[in-house]
């Protein structure tokens, strides 16, 4: 793809004793949508803290274009921020908010002006030039936000958690809303959520990171369908992460019964992690299937139902379309391909294992 | 019946309100337009013209505007300060800096005048150095001290109040639209305070437009302010009407200021403290 615009280079930063990052090495392509996906705490607000220059690391470089911008304040800095809390200045009309980094880097009144109009319209708000920040709502409060920041015409968007305060409702259509503005502007975005439907839904490229580490990076569909590790597999959607035993290639045992698979390389008779997605496993007559087991609840979830089915001692998560009332025997059957095996952590803190994206 | 329980119960309230404050009121309305004899007069009005009142009521405004700036000059960089301290207990030490509030502001004054003194503390300190007295007491300046050191407090809280509500991330977001130092005091901090700074002018100034006890005790006779003349004329001339049309005029003064806070500060910011 397209040239490195950002390089973190062996990033390290603590707050009093505690490190909140280690040795953090990331780079952010040219147009790309890339998202810090984490638990709180995790650092990923740091990272982007870290790059708008309102934090300075205790170690390390980031380089911008290749510049190294490690000592450059967050005013001279070719990069803008749409902040969580909007933080719209509340003594100034929208329009002269939108105008506020215009003015600094002293542009002519009619080239803000312009810029005013286009930037409302690009959000969808025209007309709200002269309204007051009070009178708007949260989500519109949260546009001109975007608002004021690309005016400036910023080679990259940082957006930290800018949906968190939003609605359910509000908050999906403002994820279209920033999928068409990256595809109209044609800059970097690069944003922080919590939440793994938001990262999944707009990223280009998604970095799950956890307590100060980069777990795994990768695009949606590769972060979703193959997990690195069990922290991953935990935080992206809720799945079956069962302990398993790699008996030989393509050939695992969970539960006290084997499966094929189709992975390699794990060496044999090694402990691993299984991870199974709910909606990949299938529920067939107890007779047909490699573990068999009794429903034992049952959730209307509108698109599908979500059951719990035991089987092997173990609570299985099932999404399935089919009505199966509760106390039914079924068998549970995973077609190979999708069983993802994953490596055990190798100490308590899962340490993230190198990858390249 | 329930409305007349409530007028009951606001009844010591309204005795309060018509005894102490709308009955003085009157009485000094009353005074300041009538002369002895019970008839109509505005030269009690026109008085503060004359040359003794005159002088009084410019030296009044003098002071209190000079007092007003210096408390203005100390207090804001001290909000700005305390605002910024990075501790835990930021309370309490604004609340050091507000003790002095707390104590009689007579008994302040008087520990000056033994401080300021021509053989006070201070003064034997320096000629214990060898250095040579300072003979303030008894003079505008010292007045001004004494008001600047009673009324301080009164600019430093809305400021500081004005300066807390300030957050963070606005500060933050402006330095990431490219503003430096100066811009973000211009156009952030300073806009963002002007409700605080005009509550403590006006909560500096009109006490000290109005203060004699102050100009009594640091200018021992020879500082005559306005609030000096009308308390002679109420005191020692029994000068009753004379001291209402003083009154009344000086009250146009407060009236005034007030004014201008009620334009600018709609947050109420003044009315905490009073």
């Amino acid at each position: 793809m397209s040239k490195h615009l950002i390089d973190f280079i062996g990033i390290s930063k603590s707050y009093d004793s505690n490190l909140v990052l280690d040795d953090l090495n990331l780079y952010i392509r040219e147009n790309e949508f890339l998202t810090l996906l984490g638990p709180s705490g995790c650092g990923k607000t740091t990272t982007l803290r870290l790059l708008g220059g309102f934090e300075s690391p205790d170690k390390g470089q980031i380089l911008f274009d290749g510049q190294d911008i490690t000592a450059l304040a967050a005013n001279e800095r070719k990069l803008n921020t749409v902040f969580q809390k909007y933080s719209l200045f509340p003594h100034m009309s929208i329009a002269e908010n939108i105008a506020f980094g215009l003015k600094i880097s002293k542009k002519s009144k009619a080239y803000i002006q312009d810029k005013i109009k286009y930037a409302l319209k690009l959000v969808n708000l025209e007309g709200f030039e002269n309204r007051s920040v009070d009178s708007l709502s949260g989500g519109q409060q949260q546009r001109i936000a975007i608002a004021r920041a690309i005016v400036n015409e910023p080679k990259v968007l940082l957006l930290d958690e800018p949906l968190g305060a939003l609605d359910l409702k509000l908050r999906q259509n403002m994820q279209y809303e920033l999928i068409r503005l990256k595809e109209e502007l044609g800059i970097t975005f690069v944003y922080v959520t919590h939440d793994q439907e938001e990262a999944l839904t707009m990223s280009d490229t998604i970095v799950v990171m956890n307590q100060g580490y980069i777990q795994q990076i990768g695009t949606p569909e590769n972060i979703y369908n193959e997990p690195e590790n069990a922290f991953v597999a935990d935080f992206i959607g809720h799945s079956n992460i069962i302990d398993g035993t790699m008996i030989k290639d393509e050939l695992v045992e969970i539960l006290g019964a084997r499966w094929a698979c189709v992975d390699k390389g794990f060496g044999n008779n090694k402990p691993v992690d299984v991870v199974i997605r709910p909606e990949d496993v299938e529920l067939v007559d107890p007779s047909e299937g490699t573990l068999q087991g009794e429903v034992t609840s049952l959730i209307f979830k509108g698109v599908h139902y979500e059951l719990d089915v035991m089987a092997g001692g173990y609570e299985w998560l099932v999404h399935t379309t089919r009505f199966v009332p509760v106390g039914t025997k079924v068998g549970i059957k995973v077609i190979p391909f999708n069983i993802q095996i994953m490596h055990k952590p190798e100490s308590s803190d899962e340490k993230a294992v190198e990858i390249d994206a | 019946m329930r409305k007349f329980k409530q007028q009951f119960l606001a009844g010591p309230y309204l005795i309060w309100i018509i005894g102490f404050i709308l009955l003085p009121l009157i009485m000094i309305l009353y005074y300041a337009f009538t002369n002895g004899d019970g008839s109509f007069t505005l030269s009690y009005i026109t008085a503060i013209a004359d040359e003794t009142n005159r002088k009084a009521m410019g030296l009044s405004l003098r002071l209190g505007i000079i007092c007003t700036i210096v408390c203005l000059v100390l207090s804001y960089p001290l909000a700005m300060i305390l605002n910024n301290m990075k501790i835990k207990n930021q309370g309490l030490v604004v609340f050091i800096f507000m003790l002095p509030m707390w104590m009689n502001f007579m008994l302040r004054i008087l520990a000056w005048k033994l401080l300021l003194s021509k053989n006070g503390v201070i003064n034997s300190i320096l000629t214990g150095f060898g250095l040579s007295r300072i003979n303030i007491i008894n003079t505008p300046t010292a007045v001004v001290l004494g008001m600047v050191y009673d009324f301080l407090p009164f600019m430093l809280l809305p400021i500081y109040n004005s300066m807390t509500r300030i957050r963070k991330d606005w500060i933050e977001a402006a330095r990431d639209l490219g503003a430096g130092n100066v811009t973000i005091f211009l156009k952030i901090i300073l806009p963002l305070t002007v409700s605080g700074i005009i509550s403590g002018i006006v909560m500096v100034f009109v006490p000290s437009l109005t203060s004699f006890a102050i100009s009594q005790v640091l200018g021992g006779g020879h500082v005559l302010l306005i609030g000096n003349v009308i308390e002679q004329d109420f005191m020692q001339g029994m000068q009753w009407n004379a001291g209402s049309g003083l009154s009344f005029v000086l009250m146009i003064f407060v009236i005034a200021s007030m004014t201008i806070v009620n334009i600018f500060d709609k947050e109420g910011e003044g009315t905490s403290i009073c």
